[in-house]
């Protein structure tokens, strides 16, 4: 399937969910609700034109100022139609919370972990939800755009 | 060498006897004996290799035996940045080698944190620990290396038994 038809068949089966869709030089991406995303990975896998059966990336973006802030980035390959796709899920600060698809694809694991550790948004359903990178301990979520440059941490003192 | 011939006590008794202070004699053979334990994290560990490679060759110094357990060196070689989650095991490191005992901060991420001024770096390991000789670059040269390798040896020569920092690290941690 062409990356055009790939969109086409996700906003047929989600026409509430897709808030928007564009392609650019080859490369699909959606923009979706995050309340559905459960449902639409689970589809992308498991239909037999689309496949998806990669989860290559999954990584997140902080806009600071609009409104949703947050967006959930997944990257999809299929191996077997040589296709990728990046699902794009809009997280609103207030309620910083998405669906985990770690059920769909194992791989999502460290990633939401990872995520969650960096941003702070949680991933309902995580089987073991807990910072990866950072240390217990450590205060707030440092690559949202508001924490401070030179926030320090209480773990070795204040000369760090 | 500099130790033989130092003393007029030594005229009398020929070329086959040597007069020297026991605290001399003794930093003597331990500044040419350095165990050094290499804490290498980044990659100043490549240019570490280097030096200890056979083109620069830090046993010409004696400082050519890493030991990997930290209760067998006296040298501790801090190689590379230290990070938050790493301090307490670096914190830990140092306070199990015995006394006496020395640090040198390798490459400018243990001087002073380099150009990692953010949420994750440690702003240079002498917030933790004492240090002895600091070797800035990034990564230093293998000569600045054997510089601050020659200085500390300096300083070792020059060194009295209570000039030691005794006991475990100033900074109090989980580890």
């Amino acid at each position: 399937m062409s990356p055009n038809a790939t969109l086409d068949k996700i906003s047929r089966q989600f026409p509430r969910s897709v808030i928007e869709t564009h392609t650019w030089r080859g490369d699909a991406t959606a923009i979706v609700r995050r309340e559905d995303i459960l449902a639409i990975c689970t589809f992308l896998r498991d239909d037999p034109e689309l496949a998806y059966n990669f989860m290559m990336d999954l990584t997140a973006v902080d806009y600071l100022g609009k409104a949703p802030r947050f967006e959930v980035v997944y990257h999809l390959y299929s191996l077997s139609k040589n296709q990728r796709v990046r699902i794009k899920a809009q997280v609103p600060e207030a309620d910083c919370a998405i669906d985990s698809i770690v059920s769909v694809w194992i791989a999502a694991d460290w990633f939401e972990r990872e995520v969650f550790d960096l941003y702070g948004i949680v991933f309902k359903g995580h089987p073991n939800l807990k910072r990866i990178l950072l240390y217990e301990g450590f205060e707030g979520h440092p690559l949202r755009k508001d924490y401070p440059v030179k926030q320090r941490q209480p773990l070795i003192g204040p000369l760090n | 060498m500099g130790l033989i011939n130092t003393f007029s006590a030594e005229e009398p008794l020929g070329p086959n006897v040597v007069v020297t202070r026991l605290e001399a004699a003794i930093n003597w053979s331990r500044k040419y004996s350095f165990f050094l334990y290499p804490f290498a994290t980044a990659c100043c560990a490549m240019e570490f290799m280097a030096v200890g490679g056979p083109r620069y060759d830090l046993d010409r110094f004696g400082a050519a035996l890493p030991r990997f357990s930290p209760r067998q060196a006296d040298l501790l070689m801090v190689v590379g940045t230290i990070t938050h989650k790493q301090a307490p095991i670096l914190v830990k490191v140092y306070n199990q080698m015995t006394e006496p005992k020395w640090v040198m901060a390798f490459g400018v991420c243990a001087v002073s944190g380099g150009f990692y001024d953010n949420y994750a770096t440690v702003q240079g390991i002498d917030t933790l620990i004492p240090v002895d000789v600091y070797i800035p670059g990034c990564p230093p040269r293998p000569e600045m290396v054997l510089d601050g390798l020659m200085l500390l040896q300096e300083k070792v020569t020059q060194e009295k038994w209570s000039d030691w920092p005794k006991g475990p690290a100033p900074v109090k941690m989980k580890c």
